[in-house]
């Protein structure tokens, strides 16, 4: 196989993990605060929808993310109405969310149907961006070099900024949080917003980035497996960021072996399809297997906060 | 108050949804009369809601004994197709004998699909505490690309004129009619018959017991003697074993032979419908009616106003996040009757 | 006192009411700068109410607090520290998987850097000569470190009051001499101290002046050191103290229950490994575990209940090995447990008594046929515990949840006592129980053994455990020191095998001024 190709497919598969990427950033930050919001993928695909709706109609792709963010994040909010001033069940909120998500995509989403819009590649000067060699670092689209920069944004801020410190604490013992003085419920909403616009912006990868065209539940269960790999990457978000990019070679592992021949052809495209989700629970299955025993989630991920008084 | 808050979400959904769609250019008054009042005004549409609400029903009261016991799958519509082709796998080997023993063995065979598919989250979560949210999932896209594979594949009709799909079912592979002149099918008795049976299941036994005594303390449920593990097992055996049976229920009954648009969501909205029914059997053929009705209703506001069809599912979602939010008012009873106590330990 | 300086803090008629119950009823004390004042009363006399309102973590319905002679109102507990208050709470509000650093910064208002913070903390653990590493994970320190974390994060205030709850109810005896005289040290250098607790001879070699509360009001304000424990004590409960009434001459009969080097891993990262842990107990005897919270006691119950399998041979009931049966199995068997924690261990707060009753008498008790619970035989069986053990409650179909600690207490003992155990196993028996509840649980316990029953007592209560048991032996790091008979053996001693074990140097010196300051 020529260096070409091979350039091709690294670009590829950088484009594909990034929304998986971007979404689990999100989440990671939401579960670090101890809450557990299953609605990744209702949230994104309301960012895809008004990412496109605004793009489609404006031209301007900064104005599709941005509202995309927004919009996600109003989404989200619902979710933490309910579940933190409300102490809803965080599972069953999160489902909802997913279900109201993928409602209001197909309902918006219908009327563009087939209709194309632009791809948001890369700002660099063409010569770069073309270049056989520099293309992999310049080629990608500004939505690419986001989510490498807000991997370290994030990692900066859980590890390094005072911020950071109270989110991991109230993840840890909201109770003691509560105690000490800060508030549970204001950082809980905080992250949950992030977690919104995240997953809003890891929509909008989706018609921006991936498949430039409208189709219904466009996402196809990528919210999911940015779920998985929070767990995958044990709450830390560099290890997020190459368990992403493995699933991005596993997510364009048919484009490879198409190029290469061989095995491709004799397994059936369903295979190829399913490839990912088999992956996903391989994975999980291997994390658990080198854990020794403990899981290193946050303590209160997912528990209700109900202060004694 | 508890099973008086249902009911007020379902309103509320109704006066909220007609605001709702009408602010964004719909006929929301319209939309709201054609999906909840419609299907039950019109007794021909009686029996659509019938036949929508027994798989909802049958699956929701398995997911519902689930939930109970803290234990969430979320991937009944994998175990609901998967039901569905063991079925139809058999249907195929068993084309050429005929006998009443037939469609019983298609409907274990669907059983026996769903637990096996269910059988997965269930040994990696005892295991090795992998989490079954995202296994079950992650088992239903796979289930879709299988039912693909098949249908265009190996179990394609080879008469079909090319159309991805089994050959037709024979009249033995098929459920019978129990009322007659509708479409009305053996699996509406079946459902009514599953969510009374898990009604005297939960309440009486030492089985429901334990799964209520799981998902409310799972360390006392092992001070008590129960294995926690397996009630992981037996729970997501007889939800995984329902949304099987609810699959083989509609591969020889609507259906008649398996199509590649066999996936209709039932596995997700079911998910609503526990919910809904307040995880309780009972609760559970309600909130299936009324879940049917969104769905029957919606396919009249499709062709009567030309509401899209994905409408139906923000209905949905709203009904939940009202009965979801609303859980509070019941919770707040409580804690206040408790606050006396609390109040002096604290 | 002197008019010229007004009190530290000055409680006027302060009152808090909680649905259904007054928690505070016009309380008025105050606390002179440099005094060490005990707030002493049973558990739910509303010291810990009182105690928050000072904090602000709640409000008080009427009443003032000055501070300083001022009157102020305290909205929270940022407020609280501004002032000069700092507080020790009793259940440590410290964060698991962080470190010693971090949690401190936790606590901290302003934003100090870390290497600022650190040098900080050093200086206050040079100044009063505690041992801590800031680097270190939480979750691997002892429950005395863990205790001077809270201390060090208020010390670094400078507060010129400190509240300190219950502090002493997870030290081992020289741990606690160790604490004393590290107050002692703050109250010379003028910091007001506010000691909450129930142990009377604590109060009486630490405390200059006891305010005592019951059901909500203050019933004295006395000077400890004029008072006997005794006199102290019925005043708080407001009656008689009841003692348990024990045979001395009991003999004990042939060993029911025989562990045999039972060795158990830890459960998870916080949790403590068992290891080659031997004893074994006679018919009639009554054996106690004392020990830190967390040197394993939980895990010990865990095994002997079957909660967690160990090796068959490992547990001998009655001279059958039963390490690999399971709860229900070991109940057939006779031996039936209390857990320590009362809400989703020992009862499920969600359910009835009667459901309760279901969860661990239905085998022994015949509340099931056909695989179907038998509602009636649990109903009444719930009922007679409620009766015989004089439960507080609306009937067999209240709610685990609206029983106070003290009543849940004594339907749980019930429920396990009048099922008849050959064993009896039961953790912190009369932990946040009140002295009248607390008199019959240890009562019903002294009965049962009475009655022929070996009986397992696990408690960080040393005097419980001096009053109930026969015999006993000390847990530290999952290990179990030797029988020891009660009687025959000092405080002091079994104070040294509480925190013996992996005593570090810094322990041994402390233990040496332990002695010092009793004999002072």
């Amino acid at each position: 196989m020529s260096a070409d190709i091979l350039i091709a497919i690294v670009i590829t598969l950088i484009g594909a993990s990034t929304p998986i990427l971007l979404a689990a950033l999100g989440e990671l930050v939401v579960e670090k605060s101890g809450v557990l919001n299953l609605g990744v993928e209702g949230m994104m695909l309301i960012g895809a929808v008004t990412a496109f709706a605004i793009t489609y109609n404006t031209g301007n792709p900064w104005l599709g993310i941005f509202c995309a963010a927004l919009a996600s994040t109003a989404a989200s909010m619902l979710f933490a109405f309910l579940t933190l001033s409300l102490s809803a069940n965080q599972v069953a909120t999160g489902l909802a969310l997913t279900i109201f998500g993928t409602g209001f995509s197909s309902l918006f989403g219908q009327a563009y149907t087939g209709r194309p819009i632009e791809i948001f590649r890369s700002v660099f000067p063409p010569e770069l961006v073309s270049h056989p060699l520099l293309r992999l670092v310049f080629g990608h689209s500004p939505l690419v070099y986001f989510s490498l920069f807000m991997v370290f944004a994030v990692w900066w801020f859980l590890r390094r900024s005072r911020a950071g410190l109270i989110l991991r604490a109230v993840g840890e013992n909201d109770l003691s949080a509560h105690s000490i003085g800060y508030s549970v419920i204001g950082v809980r909403y905080a992250a949950v917003a992030f977690g919104g616009a995240m997953a809003g912006i890891a929509g909008s990868c989706f018609p921006l980035l991936l498949t430039p065209q409208w189709a219904e539940r466009l996402t196809a269960g990528r919210g999911w497996i940015a779920l998985a790999l929070v767990v995958f990457a044990a709450w830390r978000p560099f290890r997020l960021l190459a368990g992403a990019y493995l699933f991005g070679l596993v997510m364009t592992l048919e484009l490879y072996a198409k190029a290469s021949g061989g095995a491709a052809a004799i397994l059936p495209s369903e295979f190829w399809a399913a490839l990912p989700y088999l992956a996903t629970i391989l994975v999980l299955v291997l994390i658990s297997l080198r854990r020794s025993g403990y899981s290193a989630a946050p303590a209160c991920l997912g528990k209700p906060f109900l202060p004694t008084n | 108050m508890l099973y008086l808050m249902p009911v007020a979400a379902v309103i509320a959904t109704g006066i909220l949804g007609a605001l709702v769609f009408s602010l964004i250019g719909y006929d929301g008054v319209g939309a709201v009369r054609e999906i909840f009042l419609t299907p039950i005004l019109n007794p021909l549409k009686w029996q659509d809601l019938a036949i929508k609400a027994a798989p909802l029903i049958i699956i929701a009261v398995g997911l519902s004994i689930g939930y109970r016991a803290n234990v969430w799958n979320i991937g009944a519509e994998g175990q609901y197709i998967l039901g569905g082709l063991a079925g139809t796998g058999v249907a195929l080997l068993t084309r050429d004998f005929s006998g009443p023993w037939i469609l019983p063995l298609m409907v274990v065979a669907g059983i026996a699909g769903g637990m096996a598919w269910a059988a997965v989250p269930a040994l990696l979560k005892t295991r090795l505490r992998v989490n079954e949210i995202l296994t079950s999932l992650m088992l239903t896209y796979v289930a879709i690309q299988l039912l693909n594979y098949l249908v265009i594949g190996p179990w394609k009709d080879p008469m079909g004129m090319g159309f991805p799909q089994t050959v037709r079912f024979t009249a033995e592979q098929t459920l019978p009619r129990i009322v007659p002149g509708t479409i009305i099918h053996a699996g509406v008795l079946v459902a009514l018959l599953v969510a009374l049976g898990a009604w005297f299941v939960m309440a009486r036994s030492v089985f429901g017991f334990q799964v209520r005594v799981v998902g409310a303390a799972p360390n006392a449920a092992r001070y008590g003697g129960f294995s926690v593990n397996g009630t992981v097992w037996l729970t997501l055996l007889v939800s995984g074993g329902l949304a099987g049976l609810a699959g083989v229920l509609e591969v020889t009954g609507p259906y008649g032979r398996m199509v590649p648009s066999f996936p209709s969501y039932y596995g997700f909205t079911a998910i609503i419908v526990a919910f809904l029914g307040r995880l309780h059997p009972v609760g559970v053929i309600f909130a299936g009616l009324a879940i049917a009705l969104t769905v029957v209703g919606g396919d009249i506001a499709q062709t009567t106003i030309g509401l899209p069809n994905a409408a139906v599912g923000i209905f949905q979602a709203m009904m939940l996040f009202l009965l979801l939010g609303s859980d509070i008012l019941v919770r707040y009873r409580f804690r206040r009757a408790g606050t006396a106590m609390v109040g002096e330990a604290a | 006192m002197e008019a010229s300086v007004p009190p530290r803090l000055e409680l006027a008629g302060i009152s808090k009411r909680f649905p259904g119950v007054l928690a505070n009823d016009q309380v008025s004390f105050a606390v002179r700068p440099g005094e060490i004042h005990a707030l002493l009363g049973e558990n739910g006399a509303g010291k810990s109410t009182l105690v928050k309102m000072i904090y602000g973590v709640m409000q008080p319905d009427a009443g003032q607090i000055r501070w300083d002679g001022e009157t102020v109102s305290i909205a929270n507990p940022r407020q609280a520290r501004r002032l000069g208050i700092g507080m020790v709470f009793q259940h440590f509000s410290l964060f698991e998987a962080m470190t010693v650093l971090e949690n401190i910064a936790l606590g901290m208002d302003a934003k100090i850097p870390a290497r600022e913070l650190e040098s900080r903390i050093r200086a206050v653990l040079a100044h009063y000569e505690l041992a801590l590493d800031p680097h270190r994970v939480v979750s691997t320190l002892s429950v005395g470190e863990r205790q001077r974390i809270e201390i060090v994060r208020s010390l670094l205030l400078n507060p010129r009051l400190l509240i300190m709850d219950e502090p002493t109810s997870v030290l081992t005896p020289q741990e606690v001499e160790q604490l004393f005289v590290v107050l002692r040290q703050l109250a010379a250098e003028g910091c007001s101290i506010l000691y909450i607790s129930h142990k009377l001879h604590e109060i009486k070699a630490l405390c200059g002046t006891a305010t005592i509360l019951r059901a909500g009001r203050v019933v004295d304000i006395c000077d400890p050191a004029e008072e006997s424990s005794r006199s102290m004590a019925e005043k708080m409960i407001g009656g008689n103290l009841k003692d348990v009434i024990k045979d001395k001459g009991r003999s004990f009969g042939e060993p029911r229950l025989v562990v045999d080097a039972l060795s158990v891993p830890a459960i998870d990262r916080f949790g403590t490994s068992l290891s080659d842990i031997s004893f074994s107990v006679g018919t009639g005897e009554i054996f106690g575990v004392a020990g830190v919270a967390g040197n394993g006691q939980s895990e010990l119950l865990l095994a002997l209940d079957g909660e967690v399998p160990v090796a068959p041979s490992a547990i001998v009931i009655g001279g059958e090995a039963a390490g690999n049966l399971a709860p229900g199995q070991r109940r057939k068997r006779g031996l039936c447990a209390v857990p320590e924690e009362r809400h989703g261990h020992a009862a499920v707060s969600d359910f009835s008594l009667s459901d309760n009753t279901v969860l661990t008498a239905r085998d022994r008790l015949g509340m099931v046929s056909m695989g179907l619970i038998r509602s009636g035989s649990a109903r009444s069986f719930t009922d007679r515990v409620i009766s015989e053990f004089s439960v507080k409650a609306q009937g067999a179909g209240a709610l685990a949840s609206s029983l106070s600690g003290g009543n849940l207490q004594k339907y749980i003992t019930g429920r396990e006592i009048l099922q008849n155990p050959d064993i009896l196993v039961i953790d912190q028996p009369t932990w946040g129980v009140d002295a009248g509840a607390a008199a019959a649980i240890r009562q019903a316990i002294v009965d049962l053994a009475a009655g022929g029953s070996a009986v397992v007592v696990i408690s960080q209560d040393l005097d419980e455990l001096l009053e109930l048991c026969d015999t006993l032996a000390v847990i530290n790091g999952g290990r179990l020191s030797d029988k020891l008979t009660v009687g025959e053996v000092s405080v002091e001693e079994i104070g040294l095998l509480m925190g013996g074990i992996h005593g570090t140097a810094q322990e041994t010196t402390i233990g040496a001024g332990a002695k010092r300051a009793v004999s002072a």
